[in-house]
């Protein structure tokens, strides 16, 4: 065995790149609970008030400090930046500052030109010039390509979000090899790659060979990004402290290259702290040391930030970056995951407050150890910055080393990836089964010519059944306009370094995603149970609706609304399946709309249910706001009813509960909030974000920024910072059901 | 049978232990100044049901309530005392634990045989003690407090697990003397499990405008936190002597 590896179990992890192996071989389960952990050191807090005061700063800028002009962002374009060289046990920066944003525009040049200009900055011309006249990027090639439907559908907002001009993310690199191997094992494991692709030079295997190149490229360079900060990452870490930085720099490279919509972490809890329990027993490290070691960690990815537009962040408030951390789930011997580390990680939000990121996502199952369970539900209640998913769901799907990639996609680390796709605007396709591909707000035909409902009342069986038509129409143009995206994504801003730590065959998810999920379930029920009248404009497009009489709501458990979101859902991924896509990536689907609820609203005229013309959304699957008015397990026993295998890549939850709702008692809560997660686990639920606080509290926040400025809560698969949400957005969030005693 | 249901609440943490599945029952015959929901009192309005559905609606959603259980608050249950036996009844069956919050105002000592019914299908009783004082307690409820007491004297002989409810009013129950009652009173019951005191809030102010109603306690500022702590002091502090 290697030196670097003395001391762990051997195994196949030795002689295959295996870190799963070496997770099972070597992993210590801890069952105790959180009394072991250590608070901040003071070079801890006084490294994160440099983080506080710089982002007080950043906020005070209009929300960029400094953006790169010049310099093309690569895995070693800058030298080595610092907080404070002296006080850092880990190290590394995007660029040569904190919070100075890189210059990344192999995704689009004009959106790289955008986010500067609305920051006040201007990219080099010669730069534009080069990536406009000589050099095609992301966004240029998708733009080649889309048809004119495909741009209609764009423009309408029947389509949004999609991944055409900036990079789709979502993919997560195995970080943990280069801590385990050094990087020189995994290019020996390239290179071998290589040398056995097939020899019939077909386009798939020049592909091949050509991404093979590249990844072994990405694999040098990051060599190099240890060798700009003085580290030999050629070799295997050795300590803890080794491993964590590593691995860091390996999770440094992907966004030193990729300005991806998410950029995901992994699963690295437990696998660090094999190296925390063999440092610990060797008295190398203290526990105070150890925390230390994840507290800088944890912080070097708060600093995480991209150059993003005005209309990007009108989908994704609040400056997201999902640096996603998997944390906890239970292995198929049936031993849970949970280690000291994985108290450790979220107890960073104790040693330096709360913060949207690192997306701290508990992957729950009934089977994990009460204590940590216990500890969860305190943090939550008292950060609320903590994400929760079903692992005994997904377990049986990716095994036990599998990670969530943005907010709610699961895939196996270094074996599987997604291809991001955005959602499509079912609320939307509903308005245009009625109107006959008509759009409600424009006048102008987007979809087909399909004819139109007619007389003054609707009638349940003939709008679905115009429905099924026009949704069958949207997954095709849908999925085909992602394919053209994937297939220049790949070709002019691929994924070189994140696909150097996947393996040679990689499983591709090809992920779609739904929004307005609970309006069209609540406008079809109203059409089903109660009269809608239609209203129609001078151009003879239906553009209101007049509800008489009262019809059953989703969220509130009752089967009559509950079953027909099934069947919209059920036949749109049915639909979608149909399709060819592009590497044969397997088609998933999501209910979950990060912050784009607003803008899906705003761009959608008045529907059946109720909600009139630029409402917001639910946000995910939430029930619409206030709807859900049999309480919370109600609420969530109509989400838990979506089955995960039609929407597989994630159903997302938010649940926002008033403290006093809970339980009177600290332990009360806790407990309470513990059976909640538990019962929803079981009855199949599949993502809660939990919010504990009151609507008064975020009003004060909204009053009084200065008074909160890591106040951080839970909105759609991740987690904001409330201030630097737009006042929209914030109204947005208010509005939603809280639920509360009466 | 039916029952003349106010509401239902799938997710109750603050009536009795645990995660719960509360039912409030529609009529009471009581006028409490404080009371917070003057809609639950009208004896024959809210929505019919039978026991078995609204079980029914429990059942399907039981891992969320492996910790708690069934409530059954008001309006006051005891006003549909058969009703309340078929559906702790059916709980038993399921094996769910019942809790029934009440005033006691209904119990009759001279005729317990329908209560003997119902505390064999009753795992606790919240109850509800307005007032020590017998006048106050008219003044406050519209009734008098004898029939309360004689309920906590059953529950006693049943060895019945109470808890006991006090809701704690500027003015009208925050008074050293009556809190001090209450508490050498409790002395004598070995089945009072626990102690809730409940601060007196202004929500229900809503609804009395919702209905046309003068608000009874106008002039009545809520209690804080703080105060509501104090007022438990001072019942513990003639309690546990």
């Amino acid at each position: 065995m290697r030196e670097e590896w003395n001391g762990f179990n051997g195994g196949d992890w030795e002689t295959s790149i295996n870190v799963r192996d070496f997770i099972q071989q070597n992993y210590t389960p801890y069952d105790g609970d959180g009394s072991f952990l250590a608070g901040p050191t003071k070079a801890t807090l006084d490294l994160w008030n440099m983080v506080s005061e710089l982002k007080k700063q950043e906020i005070e800028n209009g929300g960029v400090l400094d953006m790169d002009t010049n310099i093309i962002s690569t895995i070693t374009s800058h030298g080595a930046g610092y907080l404070d060289k002296d006080k850092e046990q880990i190290v590394g920066l995007q660029t040569d500052k904190p919070l100075k944003r890189a210059l990344q525009p192999y995704g689009g040049i004009r959106i790289a030109m955008q986010a500067c200009q609305k920051n006040g900055y201007e990219v080099d011309p010669g730069l534009v010039e080069f990536f406009t006249e000589h050099r095609k990027t992301h966004n240029a090639g998708v733009f080649d390509v889309y048809t004119p439907e495909m741009r209609k559908c764009r423009s309408s907002h029947i389509i949004t979000g999609l991944p055409d001009g900036y990079g789709r993310g979502r993919i997560i690199g195995d970080y943990r090899r280069v801590a385990l191997y050094g990087i020189d094992r995994l290019i020996d494991n390239k290179e071998y790659q290589k040398s056995s692709t097939r020899t019939t030079m077909r386009s798939d295997v020049i592909r091949e060979r050509e991404e093979l190149s590249e990844q072994i490229k990405a694999l040098s360079m990051l060599k190099k990004l240890g060798e700009i900060y003085g580290c030999d990452i050629s070799k295997p870490a050795k300590t803890l402290k080794e491993a964590t930085q590593w691995l860091y720099f390996a999770y440094l490279a992907a966004v030193k290259e990729q300005n991806g919509a998410a950029m995901s972490l992994g699963r690295t809890s437990t696998f660090l702290d094999i190296y925390a329990e063999r440092d610990l027993k060797a008295g190398i490290i203290t526990e105070q040391e150890a925390q230390e070691i994840i507290d800088h960690f944890i912080m070097k990815l708060r600093l995480v930030c991209f150059a993003r537009t005005p209309d990007y962040n009108a989908l994704f408030a609040g400056d997201p970056t999902w640096v996603t951390e998997s944390i906890g789930g239970v292995g198929i011997d049936g031993r849970h995951l949970v280690t000291k580390m994985s108290f450790r990680y979220l107890n960073t939000l104790n040693n330096i407050g709360a913060a949207p990121e690192p997306n701290l996502t508990v992957l729950w199952s009934t089977q994990l150890p009460q204590a940590f369970k216990d500890f969860c539900a305190k943090i939550s209640i008292v950060h609320h910055a903590v994400q929760y998913e079903n692992d005994d769901l997904m377990r049986p799907l990716h095994g036990d080393d599998y990670g969530i990639a943005c907010c709610v996609s699961s895939m196996r680390i270094g074996k599987e990836m997604q291809f991001f796709g955005a959602r499509a605007n079912l609320a939307k396709c509903l308005l245009y089964a009625i109107n006959g591909g008509r759009d409600e707000i424009t006048g102008e035909q987007v979809g087909p010519e399909y004819r139109a409902v007619e007389g003054e009342y609707l009638d349940y069986e003939d709008v679905m059944s115009k429905f099924k038509a026009m949704m069958t129409w949207l997954s095709k143009v849908y999925v085909n306009a992602l394919n053209i995206i994937h297939y220049m994504h790949d070709k002019y801003s691929y994924e070189r370094l994140q696909m150097a730590l996947h393996d040679r065959q990689v499983k591709r998810w090809f992920a779609t995603g739904i929004a307005g999920f609970s309006v069209v379930a609540d406008s079809l029920s109203a059409i089903k149970y109660a009269k809608v009248k239609v209203v129609r404009n001078e151009k003879g497009i239906v553009t209101d609706y007049i509800t008489e009489g009262d019809f059953p709501k989703f969220g509130n458990d009752d089967d009559r609304v509950d079953s027909i979101a099934k069947e919209v859902l059920h036949t749109f991924v049915k639909m979608l399946r149909q399709n060819s896509t592009y590497r044969d990536g397997v088609i998933t689907t999501s209910i979950l709309t990060i912050t784009s609820n607003v803008s899906y609203g705003k761009n959608t005229g008045s529907t059946p249910d109720g909600r009139k013309y630029g409402e917001a959304f639910a946000p995910g699957a939430n029930p619409m706001h206030g709807r859900d008015t049999n309480g919370a397990v109600a609420s969530m026993a109509s989400v838990a009813k979506i089955p995960f295998m039609d929407s597989q890549d994630g159903i997302s939850n938010t649940f926002t509960i008033v403290p006093s709702a809970l339980g009177k008692e600290e332990e009360e809560q806790r407990r309470n909030l513990v059976a909640l997660l538990d019962g929803y686990t079981k009855k199949g639920g599949f993502h809660l974000n939990v919010n504990v606080f009151d609507r008064e509290l975020l009003l004060d926040a909204q009053k009084h920024p200065e008074k909160y400025p890591q106040l951080t809560i839970r909105v759609s698969g991740y987690a904001v910072n409330f201030i630097k949400l737009t006042k929209e957005q914030q109204d947005e969030v208010i509005s939603r059901t809280f639920h509360c005693c009466i | 049978m039916k029952g003349y249901i106010h509401s239902l609440e799938s997710f109750g943490t603050v009536d009795g232990p645990g995660v719960r599945f509360v039912v409030f029952f529609q009529g009471c015959p009581m006028r409490c100044l404080y009371c917070h929901n003057p809609d639950s009192w009208a004896i024959h309005g809210g929505t019919e049901m039978e026991a078995q559905d609204i079980l029914d609606k429990m059942l399907r959603n039981l891992p969320f309530y492996e910790t708690g259980g069934i409530t059954v608050t008001g309006g006051e249950p005891l006003l549909q005392l058969d009703f309340l036996i078929e559906l702790f009844t059916l709980a038993k069956k399921k094996g769910i634990h019942t809790t029934l919050d009440t005033s006691g105002i209904l119990f009759d000592k001279s005729s317990t045989e329908r209560y003997d019914a119902l505390m064999e299908v009753c795992d606790l009783v919240m109850l509800d003690i307005k007032h020590m004082d017998e006048q106050e307690h008219i003044h406050l409820t519209g009734s008098s407090n004898k029939h309360v007491f004689d309920f906590m004297e059953y529950l006693k002989q049943k060895k019945k697990s109470v808890w006991v409810r006090h809701v704690i009013v500027p003015n009208i129950t925050y008074k050293q003397d009556q809190l001090k009652a209450l508490g050498t009173y409790l002395k004598g019951f070995d089945n009072v499990e626990r102690v809730e005191v409940l601060p007196y809030h202004t929500m229900g102010v809503v609804k009395y405008q919702a209905l046309g109603d003068e608000y009874p306690l106008k002039d009545t500022p809520a209690l804080t936190k703080e105060d509501a702590h104090k007022a438990l002091e001072i019942i513990n502090s003639t309690r546990f002597i």
